[in-house]
């Protein structure tokens, strides 16, 4: 009995022992993630050089000669054999170099940097959309188990999940930017306020606002809030379903019945025990949703003409610019072990049992 | 405790809805009923089931349902609006009908939703099944590489995919299916991982039994409900992804009636003649809202854990 | 041991589903003083759901019936579910089986036996801070503050249903429901946390109904005794006088246990007879 009260203190002795323990485990998910990588370039990798591409013709053109032909097949490399071109093409992208665009003739990795912003503001109000309204809607569910609001939540989600993105962009923009006219248009901003303020994040909506510029700022919300609201009603479908079936899971667990015994309220049990719970899986579906916004905007933002990385990784491949899809994949690729990544973090912060 | 017995019918009903079945043949059989018996109970679930139904039968009879010849263009009656000169949903740009081309359309879907169900559930429920019950480095091998393939964005990866192997139906259902296995073998290998140490199992490699016949004849046939739950729910996102690569211009070609293809070609008209675009978009809408409602439904039908009291 | 402090009659609890009605508890009569009574059955007696459905926390779809349910004069069924939670943790407590699942996992123990003491009183957060840890030493923990700023995971067993004695016991309750509080624990700290219990109780004059499924144990913590099965009482007495009990079902529960003084080659094996479950349930009033 009395060494149940020690617990507590055998943790603080002994805390060498874990330390070695948690450095042991550092060092396997940074090789596990390694790992992953690498495998993720060797699929980049193997899918750039079996499309129907030549690179080298792509760089000298059509009408050079054969001596211009070899030498520029040689400086690619491509007289290697394939593991060495592997291995120069990981060397390369360790130093961040994904080569040059055949399209817009700059390196591959400042294009990124580029676009990469729109997409990343795109995602994020999409996410807090998908945050706000998904995880009360699935605890709402959840608590009226079988009841009309369950149902209209269940019916809501599934609407969501079957819609194709890119119509429903479509028939939004029309009805809300067309007939309307209470959305800003396709793009991020109206056109006489493009590049008018400078760029510190990349963020517009950020930018405008350190700039002290309201007028772009709220153009700039016109503009994303359908795209965004769109890729948040898909989040949202997902999130509410998640934190349906969590928060039905932890309501049957017995510290539920403890909470009650108290005396709490209903709304504290729910809000404050319940979902004190159901939040530790959820972080890991959140930064889920999150990464597929981030990566899965791409019809969206075909749709939208919203210059992101799902705009411009879907011109490279239709063009064949090889460089830029390899590049593109890749940084997609990284955005989700490093989300992964994240939400593993997190999860450990949130969760006593897991520190 | 005691239990009183609600429902005492005799002939089939009574044999279907019997607590003590007699051969294997008759559980199943009184399985099986019950769980028809939850479908149709579940309103929402059985109208999912009913519009795959349709779908199937749209596709057998399209040409009997088809008013025109899907490809025949009549460039005397383009752009023309829903309820005209026997249009039921008007005509494309290419005076070719709408309605004929939707109807002849959903062979094409059926025919990618079939094929991908066959392939990646398969091929995953494989990987994931073996690298469960092996285990040890098997297992570390290839879910590392179901987690390199899980990293990559599905629509981006089959674009890869589509771009590396050439435009087309046959390349995109390949590419859809080489994106969509992943989390398969994820279900499969942790259902795995709960039957492998169970008693049964142990009974059974007493007996004697050998590692295949395991996997295949104990193992897989655990696995089936959830995965079914998963490859319907499923169906809808294959259904959207197969759409988004024909409107991309990666997925079937014109001048073939396939849904996301039709949406494409529609969009430049979308202002003034709205139903080009809309009218494929809401079958595909309606079909996925199908495979959705259906999946959910089974969901609460074959997991009884969660299914509501 | 005068006036009743709850008074059941003819409970019912039902679980309907598409097909039967599962009848947990069949119409039982009982009521509790300022005492201790132990409810004794075999799992799916219906003692627990008894214990629950005075609270008013049988969920869907069970559903509760009963003629009568008063505590200290007021009817329960009559309140609303604003009203029951005053009654809740305030005027009757649980504690349950198992603290691994009885505490919230995330919560700090310390915060969950503040919370208890909050609901009920306009305590401040330092003022329930202090009480809570009087109430921890008045369970015998050791090093209290420590104890109250860990997590669940990081206490034992024992440590655990004595942090879940505090919370329940913290807002002074007049009656304790204690289901089947020790089957989780270790032999070696089950004796050790029923005397704290026990002590706590009799100190502060509460009742005390003690639900579990070993007849000895409930012999010799309590003053009364109520065996159920099948979701009826089968037979009442004072725990002095089990050894006379006359019900075959509990002669059955008598029997099957060895007993230190007089070893018997073999135990009986428990005989059930139908006709039990179609007996009338047994009042077992004050």
């Amino acid at each position: 009995m009395s060494n149940a009260v020690d617990t507590a203190t055998s943790k603080r002795r002994g805390s060498s022992v874990p330390f070695l323990k948690r450095l042991k485990s550092l060092v396997t998910v940074l090789l596990t993630v390694l790992l992953t990588l690498v495998g993720l370039l060797f699929v980049t990798f193997i899918i750039g050089r079996v499309m129907p591409v030549d690179p080298v013709l792509a760089i000298v053109g059509e009408r050079a000669s054969q001596d211009i032909y070899d030498a520029a097949y040689k400086s690619l490399g491509l007289d290697k054999p394939l593991m060495v071109q592997f291995g120069i093409f990981l060397k390369q992208i360790a130093q961040g170099d994904f080569g040059i665009s055949n399209l817009t003739a700059r390196p591959v990795s400042e294009d990124i940097l580029r676009v990469f912003p729109a997409t990343l503001e795109l995602a994020t109000v999409g996410t807090i959309f998908g945050v706000l309204f998904g995880v009360p809607m699935g605890v709402m569910a959840a608590v009226n188990e079988g009841k009309w609001q369950d149902q209209v939540v269940r019916f809501v989600g599934l609407f969501g999940y079957s819609m194709p993105i890119f119509w429903i962009g479509l028939v939004g923009l029309i009805i809300f930017y067309g007939l309307l006219d209470w959305v800003g248009g396709p793009g991020r901003l109206d056109v006489y306020y493009e590049d008018v303020i400078p760029v510190v994040t990349g963020l517009i909506l950020v930018d405008s606002l350190i700039e002290g510029d309201l007028d772009i700022f709220w153009n700039a919300f016109s503009h994303i809030i359908l795209p965004a609201s769109i890729l948040g009603y898909y989040s949202l479908a997902y999130i509410s379903r998640m934190t349906r079936s969590f928060m039905l899971e932890q309501l049957s667990q017995e510290y539920i019945t403890t909470a009650r015994v108290k005396g709490l309220s209903e709304r504290a049990v729910i809000w404050r025990h319940a979902l004190g719970n159901v939040m530790i899986p959820l972080i890991t579906v959140i930064a889920l949703s999150y990464a597929n916004l981030l990566e899965g905007s791409v019809l969206t933002e075909i749709i939208f003409a919203w210059p992101g990385l799902g705009s411009y990784l879907t011109t490279a491949l239709l063009s064949a610019d090889m460089n830029a899809v390899i590049g593109g994949t890749v940084v997609v690729g990284l955005i989700f072990v490093g989300l992964n990544l994240l939400s593993d973090f997190l999860y450990k912060v949130v969760d006593p049992r897991a520190r | 405790m005691s239990i009183d017995t609600l429902s005492d019918d005799q002939g089939i009903k009574g044999w279907l809805t019997s607590e003590s079945p007699e051969s294997r043949f008759h559980a199943q059989m009184v399985q099986l009923y019950a769980g028809w018996q939850s479908l149709v109970a579940n309103r929402l679930a059985f109208l999912g089931f009913m519009i795959i139904v349709l779908l199937v039968l749209v596709a057998i009879f399209a040409p009997l349902l088809a008013t025109h010849d899907p490809s025949l263009q009549d460039l005397k009656a383009t752009l023309l609006p829903p309820f005209t000169d026997g249009h039921i949903l008007g005509t494309d740009d290419s005076g070719r009908d709408i309605w004929s081309r939707i109807i002849y359309g959903s062979r094409i879907t059926l025919f990618i939703v079939a094929l991908v169900a066959f392939t990646a559930p398969v091929f995953g429920l494989l990987v994931g099944t073996v690298s469960g019950y092996l285990g040890g480095w098997v297992d570390t091998v290839l879910m590392r590489i179901t987690d390199i393939f899980l990293a990559f964005p599905r629509l981006v990866l089959a674009l890869a995919f589509v771009s590396a192997l050439g435009a087309g139906i046959e390349n995109a259902i390949l590419a859809i299916s080489l994106t969509a296995w992943p989390p398969y073998a994820r279900i499969a290998r942790a259902e795995t991982l709960t039957i492998r140490n169970s008693d049964y199992i142990a009974a059974i490699q007493l007996q004697g039994a050998g590692r295949l016949r395991i996997i295949l004849g104990h193992i897989w046939p655990m696995c089936m409900s959830s995965l079914i739950v998963r490859v319907t729910l499923d169906m809808a996102g294959i259904i959207l992804t197969a759409a988004g690569l024909g409107f991309l211009g990666l997925g079937a070609q014109p001048p073939s009636p396939e849904w996301g293809a039709m949406i494409s070609s529609g969009r430049q008209f979308i202002h003034d003649h709205w139903w080009i675009a809309t009218m494929p978009g809401l079958a595909i809408f309606i079909v996925s809202l199908g495979f959705n409602l259906l999946g959910d439904g089974l969901r609460d039908i074959l997991d009884p854990k969660k299914a509501q009291s | 041991m005068n006036k009743p402090l709850l008074e059941v009659e003819d409970l019912w609890v039902r679980f309907a589903s598409k097909k039967r009605v599962v009848e947990a508890v069949r119409g039982i009569s009982f009521s509790v003083g300022r005492e201790r009574v132990g409810i004794v059955g075999e799992s799916g007696s219906g003692k627990s759901m008894t214990g629950r459905s005075i609270l008013r926390l049988v969920r869907h779809p069970g559903q509760v019936d009963a003629k009568k349910i008063h505590f200290d004069g007021q009817d329960l069924q009559a309140l609303s579910e604003k009203e029951m939670r005053d009654v809740r943790g305030h005027k009757i407590s649980l504690v349950m089986q198992d603290p691994k699942f009885s505490l919230n996992p995330v919560m700090k123990v310390g915060d969950q036996i503040s919370e208890a003491y909050r609901v009920h009183t306009n305590a401040s957060k330092a003022e329930a801070r202090s009480r809570s840890i009087e109430m921890l030493n008045a369970v015998q923990i050791r090093n209290p503050e420590r104890v109250y700023d860990s997590y669940p995971h990081e206490v034992s067993g024992g440590m655990g249903q004595r942090i879940m004695i505090a919370m329940m016991l913290i807002p002074e309750p007049d009656l304790l429901i204690a289901d089947e509080p020790t089957s989780a624990l270790d032999v070696t700290v089950q004796r050790r946390v029923l005397q704290i219990m026990d002590k706590l109780v009799q100190e502060r004059g509460m009742g005390l109904i003690f639900i579990s499924h070993d007849l000895n144990l409930v012999a010799s913590f309590c003053d009364r005794v109520i065996i159920m099965y099948g979701g009826r009482i089968v037979e009442t007495c004072r725990a002095d006088e089990l050894q006379n009990a006359k019900h075959p079902y509990t002669r059955g529960l008598l029997n099957a246990l060895p007993d230190i003084h007089q070893p018997k080659d073999q135990l009986s094996v428990l005989e059930r007879d139908p006709k039990w479950i179609e007996d009338p349930s047994v009042d077992a009033f004050l």
